[in-house]
């Protein structure tokens, strides 16, 4: 039977450990398949979310809980994940297109004398193998990717973007523990923090995104206020980042973050199309804005022309009451 | 020092694409090129460390049809860059085929101590061709980068990671970089770099010559299409109260993404 090895990826910004939302995600879609299925899982958070994967049909959960992997070091993930596949002999690995997945598969992939195909959108299973759908040219036009005579085959997805299902249950995978090296060449030196708790954009589910518009740097806390009512992550057109008003990993767009939440509020935004190319695979494009005849109006799903001064603490409010409700 | 430069020539994202009529490719016609824009932030750092390094060279190196990617390769050239190498390859070679003669081509001019290439190319959008090309080479990479300094054969870099977070990390060279936004400002090319640029012979080598064949590619991309035309805007007009509540309201009821 044709096995696939899944790599999953922990959060603790809730204060206590979980399986990142797109690691059940993955969970979820290999579900689809009659596959023997295992996971890996690296750093100290690694054994509290095993509990977590008890009932979602693994077999096998390779796991180094070493500390020094909480701090991601391309060097020691390649090494350990290359020991987990080598165990576990899958035909083809699959992983989020995050900030880990993306530095770490194609290497790992290379290894392998193999490929790899990231940003997927959708999977379709065939035999021993799968198919990849994803966007180009940024989302201006989707591709379906095949692999060809390559021994494992590599896959990133993006978050946000397969159904979740609830675990199916079974019995707890066999815990494996993989040895861990000492790096030679790569060392982290240190970790600075960023300014926000929230989930990054990549990940987000609901985005609120500033530019212009906004007049100044001081009014992004009226984002702010409606990004803590929905719980979404507040990010910006890159005018404004290059303007100083916010750090550059807030920017949505070319040479900032592709982002396709469920989601996507645009305030005063024109929708130049550096913007476009970065939110355009979002499900539902909400753009609030003064000029009717800004471009972001042609993306979006619903249109509000107006002072976004005035709309945005309404909207906030109405938010508030809505969600309540819930 | 040696610092090599790999650069990837990209459609400009102005481009309107059109999907060729058997779903194979992109249509070619109109389609305006440019240098990827995170390889232009690779180029500056080059420059910039080559020039706080006496001695140093830069070797900027691109992969696909040479009758093209060279016009890529004589921008890096006008930027600053010392020498430029084409590998004639067809469009879009896969990343592993790609990585694989990338490094071939670096090891075969005797390798580098710093190698410079964008965080991803805008056009797939992979972010796997630096990565594979120091695994083939068997060097430390980092990716995602915004600061870099080098110094005694130590590349001292910051990698911004989720949430605003960085990494500082320190690799022995040779190294590999993957260039991100915030690293730099990247120059113009100045006329009388525009005009030497234009003489510059760019050392040409083919797949075959680096043992490199087609069939090695591990990944093809099938069934172009474009996606489907989206509903046109429902727009909300009304006072702003008004406006708030009918938004929030569409949003829960037809959308469904409360």
């Amino acid at each position: 039977m044709a096995k696939i090895l899944l790599y999953l990826e922990t959060t603790a910004a809730s204060g206590k450990v979980q399986l990142k939302r797109s690691s059940l995600e993955l969970l979820s879609e290999v579900q689809r398949t009659g596959w023997t299925k295992e996971a890996l899982l690296l750093g100290s958070h690694a054994e509290a979310a095993a509990a977590e994967l008890s009932a979602w049909g693994l077999s096998a959960l390779y796991v180094a809980g070493d500390a020094s992997l909480d701090l991601y070091n391309p060097e020691t993930y390649a090494a350990v994940f290359a020991e987990a596949l080598e165990k576990s002999k899958p035909q083809v690995v699959l992983g989020t297109s995050s900030s880990t997945g993306r530095d770490l598969f194609p290497r790992v992939a290379a290894h392998f004398q193999s490929g790899v195909i990231s940003d997927g959108v959708a999977c379709e299973w065939t035999g021993d193998t799968v198919k990849i759908r994803k966007p180009m040219y940024s989302g201006k036009c989707f591709v379906t990717g095949e692999f060809l005579n390559a021994p494992v085959k590599f896959v990133l997805m993006r978050p946000n973007q397969l159904a979740l299902i609830a675990a199916p249950g079974g019995s707890a995978p066999q815990i494996q523990k993989l040895g861990m090296q000492t790096p030679l060449k790569t060392v982290i030196k240190e970790l600075v923090k960023g300014t926000s708790e929230k989930l990054d954009l990549t990940e987000a589910n609901v985005i609120v995104s500033g530019g212009r518009g906004l007049k100044e740097a001081a009014n992004f806390k009226l984002l702010q206020d409606l990004g803590d009512v929905l719980g979404a992550t507040v990010g910006a057109s890159r005018a404004v980042v290059d303007a100083g008003w916010v750090p550059h990993n807030m920017q949505v767009g070319q040479t900032g973050k592709t982002v396709a939440p469920s989601l996507y509020i645009a305030v005063g935004i024109s929708g130049a199309i550096q913007h476009l190319a970065g939110m355009s695979g979002s499900k539902v494009i909400v753009a609030i804005n003064s000029d009717a005849n800004a471009p972001i109006f042609q993306k979006a799903t619903y249109g509000v022309v107006g002072d976004l001064f005035q709309i945005v603490p309404a909207l906030t409010e109405e938010f508030r009451k809505t969600l309540a409700h819930h | 020092m040696k610092i090599f430069v790999c650069i990837k020539q990209v459609a400009d994202t102005e481009t309107k694409v059109k999907v060729l009529p058997d779903r194979t490719g992109l249509d070619p016609a109109g389609v305006k090129w440019v240098m990827n824009p995170y390889d232009e932030y690779a180029v500056e750092e080059a420059i910039k460390t080559r020039d706080a390094n006496p001695g140093s060279q830069i070797h900027v190196i691109s992969l696909g049809p040479k009758v093209r990617v060279v016009e890529s390769l004589r921008t890096a050239l006008a930027m600053g860059a010392d020498e430029a190498i084409v590998v004639n390859a067809p469009d879009s070679l896969d990343n592993f085929a790609t990585a694989k003669a990338l490094a071939k081509a670096i090891e075969g001019e005797g390798g580098g101590d710093v190698i410079f290439c964008g965080k991803l190319a805008i056009d797939d959008n992979s972010s796997s061709v630096g990565q594979m090309i120091a695994e083939f080479l068997k060097i430390p990479h980092t990716t995602v980068v915004s600061k870099f300094s080098y110094k005694d054969g130590n590349v001292i870099v910051e990698r911004d990671i989720e949430g605003g977070a960085k990494e500082v990390v320190e690799m022995k060279a040779p190294a590999l970089v993957g260039a991100s936004k915030g690293l730099n400002l990247p120059r113009y090319a100045s006329l009388p770099g525009i005009m030497k640029a234009k003489k510059k012979t760019i050392k040409e080598l083919e797949l075959a010559g680096l043992g490199i064949e087609e069939s090695e590619q591990k990944v093809r991309w099938t069934e172009y299409q474009l996606p489907p035309d989206k509903p046109s805007v429902k727009m909300i007009s009304g006072e702003p109260i008004a406006q708030a509540s009918e938004l929030v309201q569409l949003l829960r009821d037809e959308a469904k993404v409360l």
